[in-house]
């Protein structure tokens, strides 16, 4: 047994590309090494990544595969022998298993009398095979953008490679890829450790070493020094706390090699800039410096900021750095007021016949017409939801939609693309329009994402609804509809966005799915296809933000899926309920009758509740009785929305099932009968599937 | 920044050393490039280079004009035109990286007081079918370098790649000078009088003149016109070029591919022009960006064609 290293030197990776590349070569390597029966399953392995290297270390490597041995089985003895001589059959199997025809045995199949024979194939050296097998899993590494740097374009990868190390226990593996051979020398810091080769005795040395070469191989060790370091650095400011960041601390944790307590800068800006509006300055230091924010201790904004370096320096050299930063975020900022205040002097009301200019897509018109189209849509829904009893503020959302674009005209916008719609809010707010409309305008993208925040107030659903609804339905209506992975308009992610707000929303919105997209194009097979891939976002939303199984997804759905918060409601009390095992064997009961229904349907037959006898099965009459008074229970909880109490009623419902099922007999020879109890199962069918298809649920038996 | 560094160098003695640098690495040191560029990429030297086998290691500064970019002078910042030193090495050399960061020292800066960060970056010029990958190079936060792997130009893929290191003059100069406006750059000092001549000296009313021009007195139908002419030229060479097949070696040699692309550059500059002045609505911009890429990639297209029909040619039958 031995240990087995695997690194790769690069030239500076993507941040971004680092962490999946880095877990994907280590599986490729496990993968590599388990299918070549050189380690076993549980064998432990842990993977290093920094800017310039994507390194693996696995234990317990053995050096020789076992050898296997393999059992052929060949032609029929029949065929291979004529008159006990071995014809050209027999011949021709010996061979291609490699043993005489004298050592091929004879196996009784099923089928008669065949020739066997046990090939042993030789293990092979450990090393031999992964210098041939290795180097097809670094070229299959997955990279959202590769490139071509040896003439020739021998092979493509995320950055010119500039080194490998491959060690099993002290020997090398000459593994080769993009014109180098692997060895045992491998390279520090750049600037920190300088160029010297660094020669690795063994591979479980690979962090020591590193480490002694200002190198921290391993992700979350780096993670946490740069976040020890942020805090240090921090408290040497009275009551003040970085801004938690996670997103740009991963970032600059694979924009590092080192970290320590003298690898962060605290540096100042003027208070002067503080006046700017905090999204401005947060989103200059964090998106275009990669600097986390700081705060005092009342939670507001604080005139320094915190740049995580890929260097330590003494004090002098952390002062010279300070000062560098400073005056980049100084130009920035100043860049930004410039912007503020240049912007300003058009107000967004005289903006709004720039937007003629400005276009939205080509077929669909410039963003004034967008913006009217919106207006319209928007207001027609407020009428919806208010005639329903939720407050709107009808004048606030008006203005909100005629001026929501306008921040596209301004400089600021042009400049930090995203803040669009926060910038127009912060300029409505500074230009006198009410905090409604300006919250509206604020919030109009939201949600981004699944974990996003939906808008704060019921005018701002209601515009970012418009808004993305207008532009899937004019979408749409041009055939640009996504397929597959190819989404350029980020219309799924517009519907996921629709379909949050409708569950999320907070007033809830009672708008369905049909109301969004009729009202958001006129034409009807347009309308049709929204609606449909609305509700094909709704059950992506119900399993990935929801947490919802696959059945009781599509069991929910199936009974309707045009009110989005109730669709959560009903998928809630299904999950809830499937543990239960009374609720499970009605489920499960719900299926058969379907089945029983479906088939007697193919075969012609008719129910019909009226040519029922007077003389019913007991359990048949059980359970039309049982099944009547739980069904009007049912529908009571449901109109009030109470689906887990409605469910747990249906479950009740197990011992008169089971009973029917018992002692009736559905398909009786008797046409009269047969009719009656086909009838009394295509009622319960229908009257229990407004919460959901039971029959789509899953069950374990 | 050590004291020596920021009394060192003007930004003439920065391009010097730059330029003495690179020369030491095998670079041809050439001249500007006279006809306006927005960026030192479309200069001949790199954007044509680069196209074929052949090796090439060039080095040069280019003042790049970027007519919506103009301030006025206003912006201690932005500039109208601002000046780039563009490397050239194809293929390029596996020290590559490690060549540049000694450029910088060649500048004066010690590493080991400075943080740098090669930060993903990715540059594309879809009018001229080119892109590559690579980085912008951070300098304590300053982006002060593009380095990119030139990987397509001309809608072709490029074999050998090239390495390009674009080096933003102004902004190094003043991040080494430690001045918060560009204007208060030192551009040089004499000698004898020991006088600053500062960049607001040499470049001021350039800035403030041609902002002035592209923004408020350019004349919309006149740049129309240019750019039609321009273009009308242009296409005309690039349908002569599809007889290049059939030219004798001497005629092939002469045709002006390279004239093409001047004009081609023009057309480019006038599209700067119109766009500084908001005359081209977004409707119309994909169309004659549309129009300017069948130009600057039929150049392309031409040029690589012509250097294979050259390199075919016996060498005798060139010597006419």
């Amino acid at each position: 047994m031995a240990d087995f290293l695997f690194e790769i030197g690069l030239e500076e990776v993507p941040a971004r590309m680092i962490a999946s590349a880095e877990a994907e070569l280590k599986r490729r390597v496990i993968g590599l090494l388990e299918r070549e029966r050189l380690i076993a399953a549980d064998a432990e392995a842990k993977s290093y990544s920094t800017p310039r290297r994507l390194a693996v270390l696995v234990r317990g490597v053995t050096e020789k595969q076992a050898d296997a041995s393999e059992e052929l089985t060949g032609p029929s003895v029949k065929v291979a022998f004529k008159d006990g001589a071995p014809t050209p059959a027999a011949v021709a199997f010996a061979k291609k298993a490699g043993v005489a025809v004298e050592e091929l045995k004879t196996v009784t199949t099923p089928k008669g009398e065949y020739l066997a024979a046990t090939v042993v194939k030789a293990g092979r050296v450990a090393a031999e095979v992964i210098a041939a097998e290795l180097p097809k899993e670094i070229a299959g590494i997955y990279w959202a953008k590769n490139m071509y740097w040896r003439a020739g374009k021998p092979e493509r990868f995320v950055r010119p490679l500039r080194w490998m190390v491959a060690l099993l226990g002290a020997e090398v593996v000459p593994v080769e890829f993009g014109g180098k051979t692997a060895g045992a020398i491998t390279y520090g810091h750049r600037v920190l450790f300088g160029d010297a080769a660094l020669k690795l005795e063994a591979p479980a040395k690979y962090e020591e070493v590193l480490l002694g070469a200002y190198v921290i191989a391993d992700v979350e060790t780096r993670r946490q020094k740069i976040r020890k370091a942020l805090d240090r650095v921090t408290r040497t400011v009275e009551g003040a706390r970085w801004r938690e960041d996670h997103g740009l601390i991963d970032t600059l944790t694979h924009l590092t090699e080192w970290a320590s307590d003298r690898s962060v800068i605290l540096g100042n800006f003027e208070p002067e800039y503080l006046s700017l509006p905090e999204e401005v300055l947060v989103t200059v230091m964090r998106d275009h410096q990669k600097y986390l924010a700081v705060e005092d201790a009342t939670g507001k904004l604080a005139p320094h900021f915190l740049a995580v370096l890929n260097m330590e320096a003494n004090d002098a050299g952390l002062g010279v750095i300070r000062h560098g930063n400073a005056r980049v975020l100084r130009a920035r900022f100043n860049d930004a007021r410039f912007f503020w205040e240049f912007d300003q002097r058009m107000p967004l009301k005289e903006r709004v016949k720039l937007l003629e200019n400005v276009t939205f897509q080509k077929e669909l018109g410039s963003y004034a017409a967008k913006s009217m189209r919106v207006r319209e849509l928007a207001l027609g829904l407020a009428e919806l939801v208010t005639s329903r009893g939720v407050v709107v503020d009808a004048v606030a959302l008006d203005e909100a939609a005629v001026l929501a674009k306008t921040d596209l005209t301004t400089d600021l916008v042009k400049e930090f693309t995203e803040l669009q719609g926060i910038v127009g809010g912060l300029y409505a707010k500074a230009q006198g329009f009410s905090e409604k409309a300006a919250a509206a305008i604020y919030d109009q993208y939201l949600p981004e994402s699944m974990e996003d925040a939906v808008p704060h107030t019921v005018e701002g659903a209601l515009l970012s609804i418009s808004d993305k609804a207008d532009t899937i339905a004019g979408m749409f209506g041009l055939g640009l509809e996504p397929t597959g992975s190819k989404d350029p308009f980020a219309l799924r992610r517009a519907a996921n966005g629709i379909v949050k707000m409708l569950a999320e929303s907070v007033p809830a919105l009672p708008l369905t799915l049909s109301e969004v997209a009729g009202r958001a194009t006129p034409n009807e097979a347009v309308e049709a296809k929204v609606r449909a891939f609305l509700a094909e976002r709704l059950e992506f939303y119900l399993r990935e933000a929801k947490g919802q199984a696959y059945d009781v997804v599509k069991a929910v759905l199936a009974a309707g899926s045009d009110d989005v918060r109730d669709a959560v409601s009903r998928a809630e009390a299904v999950t809830s309920m499937r543990g239960s095992s009374d609720f499970e064997a009605v489920s499960a009961a719900f299926k058969r009758m379907k089945n029983i229904l479906a088939q007697a349907k193919e075969k012609g037959e008719t129910f019909d509740s009226a040519s029922e006898l007077k003389d019913v099965h007991a359990a048949q009459a059980g359970l039309a009785r049982a099944a009547s008074e739980v069904g009007s229970r049912v529908e009571t909880l449901s109109v009030a929305h109470e689906y887990g109490a409605a469910l747990e009623s249906v479950a009740t419902l197990r011992p008169q099932v089971d009973a029917f099922f018992d002692q009736v007999m559905v398909m009786d020879p008797d046409a009269n009968v047969r009719s009656g109890r086909l009838a009394l199962l295509a009622s319960i069918v229908k009257s229990f599937s407004g919460i959901a298809d039971f029959s789509e649920i899953v069950t374990a038996g | 920044m050590s004291e020596t560094a920021k009394k060192a160098l003007t930004f003439q003695e920065m391009l010097f050393r730059l330029q003495r640098f690179w020369a030491e690495q095998g670079c041809v040191l050439q001249q500007p490039y006279d006809v306006e560029v927005g960026a030192g990429t479309m200069s001949p030297d790199t954007f044509l280079r680069v196209l074929g086998p052949k090796p090439v290691r060039i080095a040069y500064a280019q003042p790049s004009r970027r007519p919506a970019d103009g301030r006025y002078g206003e912006n201690p910042n932005r500039l109208f035109r601002h000046t780039q030193l563009q490397v050239i090495l194809k293929p390029p050399p596996e020290r590559i990286q490690e060549i540049y960061l000694e450029s910088l020292e060649a500048l004066g800066i010690n590493l080991h007081e400075h943080d740098i960060k090669f930060e993903e970056d990715n540059w594309e010029w879809p009018v001229g079918g080119a892109w590559g990958v690579g980085w912008q190079v951070m300098l304590d936060g300053l982006e002060i370098t593009q380095f990119t792997y030139f990987q397509q130009c001309g809608g072709m893929d490029l074999d050998p790649i090239c390495g390009e290191i674009t080096y933003g003059l102004e902004r190094i100069a003043g991040f080494l000078q430690d001045v918060d406006s560009i204007y208060d750059i030192v551009w040089a000092i004499e000698p004898d009088t020991g006088r600053k001549v500062t960049y607001g000296e040499m470049r001021l009313a350039e800035e403030e003149q041609f902002s002035a021009y592209s923004f408020d007195y350019a004349e919309v139908p006149k740049l129309w016109e240019h750019l039609k002419l321009y273009e009308a030229e242009c296409l005309e060479l690039l349908e002569k070029a599809r007889g290049m097949d059939k030219m004798d070696a001497l005629t092939l040699k002469r045709f002006p591919v390279l004239g093409a692309y001047e004009l081609a550059l023009k057309c480019s500059h006038m599209f700067n022009l119109l766009d500084a002045r908001g005359a081209i609505s977004v409707t119309e911009r994909v169309g004659v960006m549309a129009r300017i890429r069948t130009l600057v990639v039929g150049v392309a297209k031409a040029y690589a064609r012509q250097g294979e029909l050259l390199a075919a040619e016996p060498v005798g039958e060139l010597a006419v």
